[in-house]
């Protein structure tokens, strides 16, 4: 059994809009172990990249409650020194947009010994940049020793990605959050950066949190998954399990939009209504239940939690069991214009 | 480095058109005022016909095109004309008052700095605070006051109430040049107007770092850094100002311009013999030579001023230097 | 005579360099492109970033100066779109990448509704007020809509409003330049679905630009490839997704994600094969200037860009 690294706990965070505070990130617990690569999936604005900031303590202006343990640590409670010595080194984070995430005036042999230094100040000058260089060649660059001297502009969009990794594995970390780190990047060379964060998390033994929309990169990486809608987990399962056996009403919905080789023929799924923004989410009862309003209102439980199904396998809400998609037995539904 | 080079070249060639629609226009400006070389200099009582005559000889009757030819050479060799005022080469007059403003320049711009630096750091990190609303309150107040009124309120304040500065000139009278003391006269001198001044234009410069350590603070990079484990001071010292004070230094040059029209002010209130007292005093006596040819100075100023803002920011941005 | 015919389309780039900003060199965008399409089809123009392909729909409407080559559009010449008459520019319209920054966010969707409509019919303030209100409905927003600003409405809504006005002027060819990418797949199906739905209805033709190869299949009939502003391969669906033949777009196709994780290592497993092809063989399949070779017909329908000998 693969030790557990991360427990999040009940774990909210609310940010302030107007005077009030509304949970972008609400009663989310989850564990991540070693040796796993834990998707979160969901749309924009389901508080994915929020839960992601939280745990690396990177909200500014954020209230957190719940707790966040690393091996039994619980860092939300770290002071901002302990998270120091935690962030780049026992837990890293991958950006989504390369082009923005390394800083234009510093050459790129810097950057990384910037996070080699932080968390080893003994390191000397040549000791630094021969591990640097290393790192960029185990990122998959061609030519480190020149690289090394260059600065991010100099540098394609798939060739910046590889330094942003090559930062945030500098220091081995045990747990890396991935934060739509292929979004950006053309297809082919998004599935070489897919391919080398396998390889990766091969033989580091670290935990990966790879949080995306996309369904296509998740069934490719991920070993367990758990998918957001409007700030809660609304299912978490074995990557098999989630995509072979689907239960929640939104990630039917969501796998259904998805277009694919079968597809062709044959309209999307278009989930009805609009996502709801952070001042509009629903609080009460299962937050789905607006999108689906073809379905029974007793189906849903009135105050929604995740069950567990079957061994690893948990679904928020009791509307799953009644769920039917409205072409299955109408056979004919417009498509969701609001 | 070689396109840096380039770079430098190619920049200072787009100078030479801006220099010569300089000189054109201040040529013709000094044309179109009333009166010319002439005017002053000759006896009133002199026949129309002789000094047609003697227009003639000294070319005034020539087309413009050939006055200017002649004009920009001579100025081209140093020769600004004849003062008609103090009757005195141009350039004589003008040299020394040039250092006095050389050195008041480089005073206002270190006070400039001095404010602006700390200023600005601290109102855009500290952005939203009561200190940072202390500070762009002052900054407001400095866009708002008129530069030859506060300067007037300081003088009267500092020079004359409180005794602690010299109300006018540029050295004590009878120090010996050369020598301690007369730096020190010198610098004790400029003090009260480059502080007068400093205090006006360093609110530019202070809004500029601020909104510039604003923008740099939201950038993902930022993000990156803290995600790497740098502490805020770290993060602030290593990352933000870094970036935000570029900009600044880019920003160099085009203060050399801003500061041109704050010294006439101050120069004039303060007695300070520069090339801005220059200014005023030929306009109003009408000495048109010095007029154009402080104009003419002040113009190219203003164009290495741009010139050296262009250089410098090529040569601290490598997107730029490496292009 | 086709419906939309691309002869040999160049755009290139001027570069500009030396002390006196000369042009030194050009960046051949597309060089030498050529295909041609039926009314009611959908085309799909395929590449990755810096291939060419929304640079060759820009400049089929006019958005980008052509170099050389020749469009013509149902029967008329439309290479110099600015000389094409105004019934022929009015049929033919884009759809813009991000819906968040194409429309003014100053102005009423009534007023972004209604510029194409102004510039090109002139209708009393009435008139235009229910045009734009049947646009606005026909795309699946509420009448009130018209007086509201795009910041008030959610990214699908916003790309439906870039969408009525590509539609104002009922035109018969629609250029839609990565509609998608910028919007959720949930939201992405809704567009999707909808730009099929007008197409039955008013018999629109698109070209369609996109690198989610998944969202070409989905939606496209025809397809080209570009690499470096050239093509490499034009066929079919099944053409390319079932037989590319140009290593460069059995990489492309290689790369689409699989939804369905029981693939998942015969995928990796296929793709690193692939690619030990593509590092294997680039040479063969482009010439010495890194460009691809002239297309030949292997097929009725399949071109590849093959080796001049092989």
């Amino acid at each position: 059994m693969n030790e557990k690294l991360l427990e999040i706990k009940n774990l909210k965070t609310s940010f302030r809009i107007e005077d009030r505070y509304y949970a972008a990130v609400d009663d989310v617990s989850l564990t991540v172990n070693e040796n796993e690569v834990l998707a979160i999936v969901g749309e924009s604005g389901c508080g994915k990249s929020a839960l992601a900031f939280s745990l690396m303590g990177l909200h500014n202006r954020a209230k957190i409650e719940g707790d966040v343990l690393f091996k039994g640590d619980d860092v939300t409670k770290y002071s901002a020194g302990q998270m120091n010595r935690l962030r780049g080194h026992e837990m890293s984070m991958i950006f989504q947009d390369p082009l923005t995430a390394l800083n234009p005036l510093m050459r790129i042999g810097d950057q990384i010994g910037e996070v080699l230094l932080l968390h080893n100040k003994k390191l000397s000058n040549s000791k630094r940049k021969s591990k640097a260089v290393s790192l960029l060649e185990r990122a998959g660059i061609a030519r480190p020793e020149h690289v090394y001297e260059q600065f991010p502009h100099e540098l394609s969009g798939g060739m910046r990605q590889r330094v942003v990794i090559a930062i945030a594995i500098a220091n081995d970390p045990e747990v890396l959050i991935a934060d739509e780190p292929t979004t950006a990047l053309d297809a082919t060379i998004q599935s070489q950066i897919l391919d080398l964060l396998n390889e990766l998390k091969e033989d580091m033994n670290a935990g990966i949190i790879l949080i995306t929309h996309d369904l296509g990169v998740v069934a490719e990486m991920a070993d367990r998954v758990a998918v957001m809608y409007a700030g809660q987990i609304v299912e978490v399962a074995d990557v098999h399990d989630l995509f072979g056996n689907p239960q929640h009403p939104y990630t039917r919905s969501l796998l259904s939009s998805v277009p694919n080789a079968e597809s062709i023929d044959s309209k999307l799924h278009v989930i009805q209504g609009i996502v709801p923004s952070l001042k509009n989410l629903p609080r009460e009862g299962c937050r789905f239940r607006s999108r689906i309003p073809w379905i029974d209102g007793a189906a849903h439980e009135e105050n929604p939690r995740l069950h567990e199904i079957r061994p690893n396998h948990f679904v928020r809400c009791t509307c799953y069991k009644d769920f039917y998609f409205p072409d299955e037995e109408k056979g004919d539904q417009n498509h969701g214009i609001s | 480095m070689n396109h840096m080079w380039k770079f430098t070249v190619r920049r200072t060639l787009i100078m030479i058109p801006q220099l010569l629609l300089l000189s054109v226009l201040v040529f013709l400006m000094a044309q179109a005022m009333p009166g010319d070389a002439l005017t002053g200099q000759i006896n009133p009582d002199l026949d129309p016909q002789e000094m047609q005559e003697q227009r003639e000889e000294l070319g005034l009757n020539d087309p413009w095109h050939v006055k200017y030819a002649d004009w920009i050479t001579g100025a081209l060799q140093g020769d600004l004309g004849q003062s008609f005022q103090f009757k005195m080469p141009a350039s004589e007059l003008i040299w020394n008052r040039m250092v006095n403003s050389f050195w008041l320049g480089v005073a206002t711009l270190i006070i400039t700095y001095l404010i602006a630096i700390p200023l600005g750091i601290t109102s855009g990190r500290f952005n939203d605070s009561l200190l940072d609303s202390s500070i762009t309150g002052y900054t407001y107040i400095g866009f708002a006051t008129p530069i030859f009124i506060f300067a007037l309120v300081m003088l009267w304040i500092f020079g004359y109430q409180l005794g602690w500065f010299p109300t006018s000139g540029s050295v004590a009278p009878g120090v010996e040049s050369g020598g301690l003391e007369y730096v020190m006269s010198k610098i004790y001198h400029l003090l009260l107007p480059a502080i007068s001044l400093g205090l006006i234009t360093t609110v530019n410069t202070v809004q500029y770092l601020r909104s510039e350590i604003i923008d740099t603070k939201q950038r993902d990079f930022i993000i990156t850094a803290r995600a790497k484990g740098a502490s805020e001071s770290r993060v602030y010292n290593r990352h933000i100002f870094r970036n935000s004070l570029l900009p600044i230094a880019a920003f160099f040059g085009f203060e050399i311009t801003g500061l041109i029209g704050g010294t006439v002010f101050v120069e004039r209130i303060f007695g300070y013999p520069g090339m801005g007292d220059l200014f005023i005093e030929s306009v109003l006596l009408r000495d048109y030579t010095v007029v154009t040819s402080v104009v003419l100075l002040f113009g190219l100023a203003s164009i290495l001023g741009a010139l050296i803002s262009d250089i410098i920011l090529s040569l601290v941005d490598p997107r730029i230097r490496i292009k | 005579m086709a419906f939309l015919e691309v002869k040999d389309l160049k755009v290139h780039f001027p570069v500009k360099g030396g002390i006196f900003g000369r042009t030194v060199d050009h960046i051949k965008a597309v060089d030498g492109v050529s295909f041609s399409l039926e009314q009611g089809k959908t085309y799909g123009l395929v590449g990755e970033s810096g291939s060419g392909k929304t640079t060759t729909g820009r400049a089929i409407i006019g958005l980008n100066k052509i170099t050389a080559g020749k469009v013509s559009y149902d029967g008329h010449d439309i290479t110099n779109i600015k000389k094409a008459g105004l019934d022929v520019r009015k049929e033919i319209q884009m759809i813009f990448q991000d819906p968040y920054s194409s429309l003014n966010p100053k102005k009423r969707v009534l007023d972004i509704i209604a510029e194409p409509l102004r510039n090109y019919e002139k209708l009393s303030k009435q008139e235009e007020k229910k045009r734009v209100q049947e646009l606005v409905e026909l795309v699946g927003l509420s009448p009130e809509s018209i007086v509201k600003y795009p910041h008030q409405f959610s990214g699908g809504q916003r790309q439906r409003i870039g969408v009525a006005r590509a539609i104002a002027l009922k035109p018969k060819l629609i250029i839609a330049d990565e509609p998608v990418s910028a919007l959720d797949v949930s939201v992405q199906a809704q567009v999707l679905n909808f730009m099929e739905d007008i197409q039955e209805e008013m018999g629109l033709t698109y070209i369609f630009i996109g690198h989610d190869l998944g969202v070409i299949r989905h939606m496209c009939d025809d397809i080209g490839i570009m690499y470096k502003g050239r093509y490499v391969e034009e066929g079919t669906v099944e053409d390319i997704f079932n037989n590319p033949q140009h290593i460069y777009t059995k990489r492309l196709v290689a790369a689409i994600p699989d939804i369905n994780p029981e693939n998942r290592k015969g995928l990796i497993n296929y793709r690193h094969e692939i690619q030990r092809e593509y590092e294997q063989f680039y040479d063969d399949y482009f010439g010495d200037d890194g460009l691809a070779y002239s297309l030949k017909p292997i097929s009725d329908t399949h071109l590849v860009a093959l080796p001049e000998k092989g």
